[in-house]
């Protein structure tokens, strides 16, 4: 391989990742997700009354989410409040968990998911999805499987898993390319499909081997993280 | 008033001590985790099948006793269910009924037909007022909601003592087998003990030290759910506190 990472990782390495779930006394699910110095806390509260009713659907549960970056959490103060990117991926970590979760039991009801990363390092998106994949799982909301999530890179030529700050702001050769999958763990079925950069349409196949491969990682920290919860 | 807790003590019991012969230990399973493989098994409560195998739809334990495979939740909000004992706090009186916040996705409604006595449509918060805690049962649930009832033993207004909240999954434990579990607690304490299937529990004693350590050891028994032969780590719980 041509370019060497920073960090002394290897291509298809992930950084070292934590997972804890039950963090948060008050809420009905929880859970801490790391990769490396990305931090990201999942609060999860319901299923409850959705108001205002007229958003209220008789036929099913609905998700609700809702991501923020927090003011201490990046180099350069945050302002805090939403922003459209905190909008943005707001949207996106409820496109990636929806399809993963069985709400027709509770109509006229939400499941509000609070997202906020208390440490930003590249890959929040991504972090965030896990540890909100993680605390749907504690708040016991029927799934269909857990949501694993990772963002594939590319620097110049080379395709890398897990960027870190430093990678994603790289210049050189083609640039860099950020390519963020979440997918339901153990199919093939994909929730999340992003891309920030250029990338040859043939090579979008490695970048979801590299995908597939990480998330199995991925998915043994989240499995580890709920059976340890019950002293298993 | 002697507050009982009559119906809670049918509820399942999350106890590994019961029908041992044919279930076998139950383990931690994660949503989408396969549980077993094979035509032979059903899924019931928290599973479903995907081809052979029977995998699960939630996080708890897995459980198969016989041919049926069941996950029993531990963690997550309130389900009402037929029958359950209940304690909540009316939040707002209409002309025919309470509403009481039951804390679950709908809130339930005490009509005034289902309370233990006569009450007139003019008086009806000298009978129970907005923010009073009461222990009621469900007794129909429907799309508009969910109805409670007072015509059962134990049930009714809630007066002095405290209210405090643990993980509703857990209740089955507190309350043990039988009730074993609360009546060992009531009577080491010498509380009024009710406890709601929605995780509300009531305590009221001769005096406030009795009541905080009644309540340590209901929050010990929530904590320590998973733990097998409860009853008798309880009992030497109480000689330590």
């Amino acid at each position: 391989m041509a370019l060497k990472r920073e960090d002394g990782r290897k291509a298809s390495d992930l950084r070292p990742m934590q997972a804890k779930v039950g963090v948060v006394p008050n809420a009905d699910g929880s859970a801490i997700f790391t990769f490396g110095d990305t931090i990201a806390i999942a609060a999860v509260y319901g299923p409850k009354q959705l108001h205002p009713q007229h958003m209220q659907d008789p036929s099913t549960g609905i998700l609700r989410c809702n991501y923020d970056l927090l003011s201490f959490s990046v180099s350069d103060r945050k302002k805090p409040g939403p922003s459209r990117r905190s909008q943005e991926l707001s949207k996106m970590t409820q496109w990636a968990l929806e399809p993963a979760l069985d709400l027709e039991g509770f109509p006229n009801t939400v499941i509000d998911v609070e997202v906020q990363i208390i440490q930003a390092d590249a890959g929040t998106r991504t972090a965030g999805i896990n540890a909100a994949a993680l605390a749907l799982a504690h708040a016991g909301v029927p799934m269909r499987n857990l949501v694993c999530a990772v963002a594939i890179g590319k620097l110049d030529k080379d395709i890398v898993v897990d960027l870190d700050k430093s990678e994603e702001d790289f210049e050189g050769g083609e640039g860099p390319t950020d390519f963020p999958v979440a997918k339901l763990a153990n199919t093939d079925q994909y929730t999340l499909l992003q891309l920030d950069g250029k990338i040859q349409p043939e090579r979008v196949k490695e970048v979801l081997s590299f995908a597939d491969e990480s998330c199995a990682k991925i998915y043994e920290i989240q499995k580890k993280a709920l059976k340890e919860a019950l002293g298993e | 008033m002697i507050a009982k807790v009559t119906e809670a003590h049918e509820a399942p019991e999350i106890s590994s001590e019961s029908e041992e012969s044919i279930v076998k230990k139950r383990r931690v399973v994660v949503p989408g985790e396969i549980i077993v493989s094979g035509e032979d098994y059903l899924p019931s409560e928290g599973t479903r099948r995907e081809g052979m195998n029977i995998l699960a739809s939630r996080f708890g334990l897995a459980e198969e006793s016989g041919r049926v495979v069941k996950v029993i939740p531990v963690t997550g909000t309130f389900i009402p269910r037929k029958n359950n004992v209940v304690i909540g706090r009316v939040t707002n009186i209409t002309f025919n009924g309470w509403v009481v916040d039951i804390d679950s996705a709908s809130s339930g409604f005490l009509p005034i037909d289902e309370s233990p006595r006569f009450i007139n449509k003019n008086e009806m918060d000298q009978f129970l007022a907005i923010g009073e805690v009461v222990a009621a049962k469900i007794w129909s649930i429907n799309t508009r909601g969910i109805d409670l009832t007072l015509k059962s033993k134990g049930l009714g207004k809630l007066e002095g003592g405290f209210t405090f909240r643990i993980i509703p999954n857990r209740v089955p434990r507190v309350i043990g087998r039988e009730g074993s579990m609360i009546m060992l607690i009531k009577e080491k304490t010498g509380c009024d003990i009710t406890v709601g299937q929605n995780g509300w529990i009531w305590i009221k004693g001769q005096n406030l030290d009795d009541q905080i350590r009644a309540r340590k050891a209901i929050e010990f028994v929530a904590e320590k759910f998973h733990v097998e032969g409860l009853t008798d780590k309880m009992e030497e719980w109480f000689e330590k506190n």
